[in-house]
């Protein structure tokens, strides 16, 4: 059994201007063990699919439609309450910026240790002891000093990794990180993601990793989910999708990563156009406006997500 | 940590002296002087009884003269004699300041304990009836002087209830209940006055931290809501009204003075306002002298509880 599946999620924000559908229709899974990664550009739908997992969408933002399936169990349905028991726990979340995730206020063991204390019954004590070790396994030098540290006396990579030993201390069934290295050094970046997917491996976690980087998705992910303007274009098994992405979106990004053995001074490929404003969006594909191949129908109606071997794909010209 | 104190402490001098010196020059400069108002009451206008009044008080010295004795006597603990009373005014300030720094703390509670607790409230449900209800009534704190309160709350409950706040101060140690009856009218009064800028500072930097990322982070482990706010939100969103309740105790002395004359409570204000009528120098320089060292001991205290509230200053 997957351990989280999404089944025509629909997600929705209040704002001045009236409801933005921020993801529409999205539907996805994840197996223990494995790494998906979520591509997409700003505005994609991919941080606000994540938040959605986790019911922290605000007060301005709305599931409309659709189920997450934790383990079996609908999240949607969940009180909040319920959900409180689940975040941290079963899932956990890292977020982008170490710099300012971390409370300010508040030592570094504290933080690692309080998803123990709040879900498993630990004293602080036993927690900070758990803390210690966490912050070994994370591979941050002299733990023991670290645990009553405050974030500010740590750099960035090692917040990051502080990050991860709180989203770890639960043994979750899934991890979500959302861009969990954009943030940080390019030297920094390599071991952060391979820590995360050690760690995945080791404990048969799932992970989500959310991403604009297609260099982490190559390197990093099982199977990647392409997003664009909320929705998805294309699921694949990223050997695949390297070798022969189908969508014409993902073909799109493909091209415009810059190669090392292209002609010097070559100009970088990139896709026309501007991504759709999610308040107005088009009443077809919604990448249909930018699509070199569009056809007639492309404009008028949404292409569903249709399976096809090993891959889902979004687009007319996949019948 | 020590050397930090003391050299804060050091650098109060300069500033006390210049104040105390704006206090004591100025004082004369206000038309009527004192030797008027004792002739005035007591029928004796010739310039010779003028002149040995003049000199008992030592006021035919020079200003600059009467100043530098005058700090000469407060680097050894004497404050000089009230002109009328010829009471040291050292007795009087030992006299009336505990009752003005009674009503102080109590102001501070009252004020405190309404700002907070509303504060946070008012940004959890921000834009709700009662987030509103909280920001008019604190403007409306804002904008009406405690004096016409305080006249208020003097006559209103009288004329409608033929009750009104006791006005007979008793010692607290004498009778606790008795003392705190009479103090507590005035000190709400103060309190809430002061509570007003504490309750929009408070909702202010609460909002500003609820949208932080740690926030989220927290939320995302799992911890509730109210946890949320009382673990993570609310020791980020103090910091900066710690220091508005710092420079606000000048404000709260300012309006112990109104009120302690309203509600005839015998502290320094009321001490202050009778020696200003009276031009008794020695009294109101004594007075300013123990204000400014006050004032700038609250703030000193304000710059050192950062260590504690906010661990990157702790370890600048």
């Amino acid at each position: 059994m997957s351990v989280l599946d999404i089944n025509g999620l629909t997600v929705s924000f209040r704002t001045e201007t009236g409801r933005v559908y921020a993801v529409n229709d999205t539907s996805l899974h994840v197996d223990p063990g494995e790494t998906l990664a979520v591509v997409g550009e700003s505005g994609s739908g991919k941080s606000v699919t994540a938040l959605a997992i986790l019911r922290l969408l605000g007060e301005a933002g709305r599931i409309d439609q659709g189920s997450i399936h934790l383990e079996g169990e609908d999240l949607t349905a969940l009180s909040e309450l319920e959900m409180t028991r689940i975040r941290g726990n079963r899932i956990s979340m890292i977020f982008q910026e170490p710099m300012t995730s971390l409370n300010p206020v508040i030592q570094v063991g504290r933080q690692v240790a309080e998803p123990l204390v709040l879900h498993q019954g630990l004293t602080w004590a036993q927690g900070l002891e758990r803390a210690h070790d966490l912050l070994a396994k994370v591979a941050i030098p002299d733990p023991g000093a670290r645990i009553r540290e405050n974030p500010h006396q740590l750099s960035g990579g090692m917040r990051q990794r502080a990050m991860i030993a709180m989203a770890l201390a639960c043994s979750p069934r899934l991890i979500i990180a959302d861009e969990p290295t954009t943030a940080l050094d390019v030297t920094v970046q390599a071991q952060i993601l391979a820590l995360l997917k050690d760690l995945t491996v080791e404990t048969g976690a799932a992970l989500i990793l959310i991403t604009h980087d297609l260099g982490v998705v190559a390197r990093y992910a099982d199977r990647v989910t392409v997003m664009y303007g909320g929705r998805i274009m294309e699921t694949a098994k990223a050997t695949n999708l390297y070798r022969d992405p189908r969508h014409p979106y993902t073909r799109g990004l493909m091209n415009s990563i810059p190669s090392l053995d292209g002609p010097v001074g070559a100009a970088l490929s990139t896709i026309e156009g501007q991504p759709p404003d999610l308040a107005h969006p088009p009443p077809g594909c919604p990448f249909a406006p930018r699509c070199s191949q569009r056809q007639e129908q492309c404009e008028k109606q949404v292409p569903p997500l249709r399976r096809d071997g090993e891959r889902d794909i979004a687009c007319v010209r996949h019948d | 940590m020590q050397a930090y104190i003391i050299r804060r402490l050091l650098a109060l001098l300069p500033t006390l002296f210049f104040a105390s010196l704006i206090v004591f020059v100025s004082m004369r400069l206000i038309p009527g002087d004192v030797i008027d108002l004792m002739l005035a009451q007591n029928d004796i206008v010739t310039t010779q009884d003028r002149a040995r009044i003049e000199a008992a008080l030592g006021l035919d010295q020079p200003v600059m003269s009467q100043y530098f004795d005058w700090v000469g006597g407060v680097l050894q603990g004497d404050l000089g004699r009230s002109l009328w009373q010829n009471t040291p005014v050292v007795d009087q300030l030992w006299a009336t300041m505990p009752i003005t720094f009674e009503l102080g703390l109590l102001a501070l509670i009252v004020a405190l304990s309404v700002a907070i607790p509303i504060g946070i409230y008012s940004a959890i449900r921000q834009d709700s009836a009662g987030d509103y209800v909280a920001r008019s009534f604190s403007l409306v704190m804002l904008a009406v002087p405690s004096f016409w309160l305080g006249t208020l709350v003097m006559v209103f409950p009288s004329v409608w209830w033929r009750w009104s706040p006791p006005l007979e101060y008793v010692r607290f140690f004498d009778d606790p209940i008795a003392n705190l009856s009479h103090m507590i009218v005035p000190a709400i009064l103060l309190g809430l006055s002061m509570s007003a800028v504490t309750m929009r500072m408070t909702r202010t930097m609460m909002l500003e931290v609820m949208r932080q990322d740690y926030i989220r982070t927290a939320r995302a482990k799992g911890v509730s809501e109210h946890l949320t706010i009382v673990r993570h939100a609310l020791r980020n969103g103090l910091i900066p009204v710690v220091t508005l309740i710092g420079l606000q105790a000048p404000l709260l002395i300012g309006g112990a003075v109104i009120l302690e004359q309203i509600f005839v409570v015998p502290g320094m204000g009321l001490l202050l306002l009778e020696a200003v009528f009276q031009r008794d120098y020695p009294v109101i320089s004594g007075i300013f002298l123990i204000v400014g060292v006050g004032v700038l001991l609250i703030n000193l205290l304000v710059d050192l509880s950062y260590g504690f509230l906010d661990p990157k200053v702790r370890h600048q």
